[in-house]
């Protein structure tokens, strides 16, 4: 059987600056579900925050301002210690991404350039044009071959094995071979990132479908905050595809049907670059107001930026308009909506990154340490990446060292991989059933619908009840062929089941939190209410059936204070 | 709109050769060939193999021939095809694992070859490090390379010489020569100056012309040779001094 010390599951920047971070004396290894580049860290574009003070509009900045945006930005759900403690490492982390490679665009003197982005007071995301995703993926894939990391690509992990409270490896399906087996493992650090393929419209890549989460829930781990999902205000229509908050950042103006600059009305000062729930709320009551086009988009205007400063600070997403809509932003605005985008909730984690099972961390979006709180602003989910993939490493490593094996792990690893081959084997058996590609699009539908930017008490109460009613209709689902190579079928069914569990959670949560807060906005409950509400929603599988907690959230020195902006 | 899509099968387990499936397929939307082929994989043959990630253009999982040009097949709308017929096959010169995949590994194994990652000076500094945007401009186009393959796979030299390093990953080499701060050694990147190196490639341009990211990268392979030469005869000019 196969057996490592730390295995990583995720070859996106959390999973890589995790397997980083671990003693190299340790046997560490990486699996993903796809290539490591193929990871959805890839297509982040506008940048990575830091206090650095570079810009010259920001000179004295400090990461105490930078941890009092992300603070404020989160309306004040961050756990306040975690939040100060990734802000302060920003430092020190951007200064390493740099010496790994990263190629950072500069401002002259040669320092790293920063730009404004919603929610902060100061610009200071550096980036590497509009590709800063790809470029430090590709960097810190560099660094794990440098550094001989051993990958296990195209593995998907599809089950947590676990024996008194503690972690003892996973169950795989290896696409290339179309077989499963158990791994065996001292500590199992999750980095599996989001689940934006839960919604019609998401600017996630098509391979995010969340299971990693899912699977830690299955295993009685419990999900935090999960109400809390971000809609990202500027996706291309009609494809979704990510135009960066850096464009705004660079300058560009939100604009509706009647040629005004609407901001002004939801966010006088910050207009643009208000955080991105209350623009991406702006731009979707615009559109329902009948003052957007085609009722389904407004307008990102860039022209007046100019065609040498788009095609220097912004040229992928000018590529990609001009590949997906046909639009050239040099000379026409672009059409976006908002769309699902990221995860705010996730796998709860200590600022260690540790979960309440013993051996497992988890790190990046499908982790939630609470550094987000109920709206994440841009600019700081790759800076969470590196800063606590790194953690999550060091922690890791640190356990395993005092850390003893237990008995029989071997028998319990293979029984678990057994279960999971009998159950897929039953499902072959089936001669016809439900196809689970028309689930999930039943699934995209409810969420979208009555689990999306704006809820009311009855919508997520149907949507409790579509879900369990789709729950039955998973029983029945089948696999047509025999060969189990590269079946992408396969890989749907094994994670719709998480994408179930995710769904579920999402909706109680949001049913459940009577106020708005973030990227939670109650029709029936518009204000933010401390007295009742100023806490973690915590989530967890007893006895097959979600239970409902609370937790409180850190407060170190910033008073909770209504948002202005 | 009505389609044929001409799709290449195989399973080397159960077939003997790869062969022509065709999928009719009809749709009325704007749709691109990555779409087209999750809708047939969906209603018509749930086995149909392919990889895909951002759909996007960036993630560089779905590179495949279409109607015999290089593509990414999430950036290639089916209407811009200007064919009712739509004919699909996988990344040549690396061999079928099934249908549309292939095994990527003999090009992976090109770019770790060339030692991919920066050889920095010292630490890090507490302050970072100071460099000119001017500097760094000469490896913004690579660093917007994606590692789709696209080149590898269409480079008829790699395709005959399995010593042959490849376009992507010379020009990845490049890259890093060029960087201001990395400090490798001439005697480290000059083993490239070899037949299965810069001086393999026949300036045919055939990686110009798919690259899917206009990466170039026979530019970078043509620097190269030029910054080879140059550094030899400087090397010489010292020696004699």
């Amino acid at each position: 059987m196969l057996s490592q010390d730390i295995l990583v599951v995720g070859g996106g920047l959390a999973g890589l600056a995790a397997a980083l971070a671990c003693d190299p004396q340790l046997k560490v290894a990486v699996i993903s579900k796809v290539h490591p580049l193929r990871s959805h860290s890839v297509a982040a574009q506008g940048g990575i925050n830091a206090a650095l003070g570079n810009n010259p509009e920001g000179r004295d900045d400090t990461w105490e301002g930078h941890a009092f945006d992300t603070i404020k930005g989160s309306d004040y759900l961050a756990d306040q210690d975690v939040a100060e403690l990734m802000c302060e490492k920003a430092i020190p982390a951007i200064y390493e991404l740099e010496y790994f490679g990263v190629p950072f665009s500069r401002f002259p003197g040669g320092v790293i350039a920063q730009r404004p982005f919603g929610g902060a007071g100061i610009p200071r995301t550096c980036y590497a044009a509009d590709r800063t995703g790809l470029v430090i993926l590709h960097t810190l894939y560099e660094q794990s071959l440098r550094r001989q990391v051993k990958f296990y690509n195209e593995w998907l992990v599809t089950k947590l094995v676990v024996k008194d409270g503690k972690c003892l490896g996973v169950v795989v399906f290896d696409l290339q071979k179309g077989e499963i087996m158990p791994v065996k493992a001292r500590a199992v650090i999750f980095a599996t990132g989001g689940y934006g393929r839960v919604y019609l419209r998401t600017t996630n890549a098509y391979i995010n479908h969340g299971s990693g989460i899912g699977i830690a829930y299955r295993a009685g781990v419990p999900l935090k905050d999960m109400e809390f999902v971000q809609f990202h205000p500027t996706s291309l229509y009609p494809s979704n595809i990510l135009i960066t908050e850096g464009a705004r950042g660079e300058g560009g103006y939100l604009v509706n049907n009647k040629g005004r600059r609407f901001m002004e009305d939801y966010a006088s000062s910050a207009m643009e670059l208000a955080p991105r729930d209350i623009v991406a709320r702006a731009i979707q009551t615009e559109i329902d107001r009948r003052n957007g086009f085609e009722n389904q988009y407004v307008h990102l205007d860039l022209r007046h930026l100019g065609e040498k400063k788009i095609k220097k600070r912004l040229p992928g997403i000018r590529e990609i308009s001009i590949n997906f809509s046909g639009l050239d932003p040099i000379d026409t605005p672009l059409p976006i909506q908002p769309a699902q985008h990221y995860s705010m909730g996730g796998i709860d984690v200590d600022i260690h990154c540790a979960s309440r099972m013993e051996g497992f961390y988890a790190a990046g979006e499908c982790a939630c340490v609470s550094t987000h709180g109920a709206n994440r602003l841009g600019g700081n989910s790759l800076l969470e990446t590196v800063v606590f993939g790194k953690i999550a490493g060091e922690e890791a490593a640190h356990w395993v060292k005092g850390s003893s094996g237990s008995k029989d792990e071997e028998k319990h690893l293979l029984d678990a991989a057994l279960e999971v081959k009998k159950k897929i084997e039953e499902r072959q058996k089936r001669e016809a059933g439900e196809k689970v590609h028309r689930l999930l699009n039943r699934l995209k539908l409810i969420m979208s619908e009555q689990v999306g930017l704006f809820r009311n008490n009855k919508d997520l109460g149907q949507a409790l009840e579509k879900i369990a009613e789709l729950r039955e209709d998973y029983q029945r689902v089948s696999i047509s062929g025999k060969c189990l190579r590269f079946s992408q079928e396969l890989v749907n069914i094994i994670e719709f089941e998480s994408m179930l569990d995710l769904a579920g959670v999402i909706t109680l949560g949001a049913l459940n939190r009577t106020e708005t807060r973030g990227s939670h906005y109650r029709l029936d409950f518009k204000e933010r209410n401390d007295k009742d509400w100023l806490k973690h929603t915590l989530v967890a599988l007893k006895d097959g059936k979600p239970q409902i907690s609370y937790k409180e959230v850190h407060i170190t020195k910033y008073e909770p204070k209504a948002r202005q902006y | 709109m009505n389609y044929t899509f001409r799709t290449l099968r195989f399973d080397p387990l159960k077939d003997e050769s790869p062969y022509f499936q065709d999928f009719l397929y009809e749709t009325e939307e704007t749709k691109t060939t990555l779409e087209a082929l999750m809708d047939i994989r969906n209603e018509q043959d749930c086995t149909l193999a392919f990889r895909y990630s951002c759909r996007e253009a960036i993630c560089g999982s779905c590179g495949m021939v279409i109607n015999g040009r290089f593509e990414l097949a999430c950036r290639t709308m089916i209407d811009s095809l200007k064919s009712s017929v739509v004919v699909i096959e996988p990344l040549p010169n690396l061999e079928i694992q099934k249908d549309l995949v292939v095994d990527m590994e003999p090009f992976f194994e090109t770019v770790r070859k060339i030692r991919p990652y920066i050889f920095p000076e010292g630490e890090v500094l507490e302050k970072g490090c100071r460099i000119e945007e001017k500097e760094m401009e000469r490896i913004f186009q690579y660093i917007n390379c994606i590692l789709c393959g696209c080149c590898y796979s269409a480079c008829p030299v790699a395709s005959r010489d399995e010593r042959y390093l490849g376009p992507a990953a010379l020009a990845k080499l490049y890259r890093f020569v060029r960087d201001p701060r990395d400090m490798r050694h001439f005697s480290e990147w000059s083993k490239v100056n070899t037949e299965g190196g810069v001086w393999g490639c026949d300036t045919v341009f055939k990686c110009n012309e798919v690259c899917p990211k206009d990466v170039r990268p026979a530019d970078g392979i043509e620097a190269l040779r030029r910054k080879l030469v140059l550094e030899k005869i400087k090397r010489l000019f010292r020696f004699k001094r």
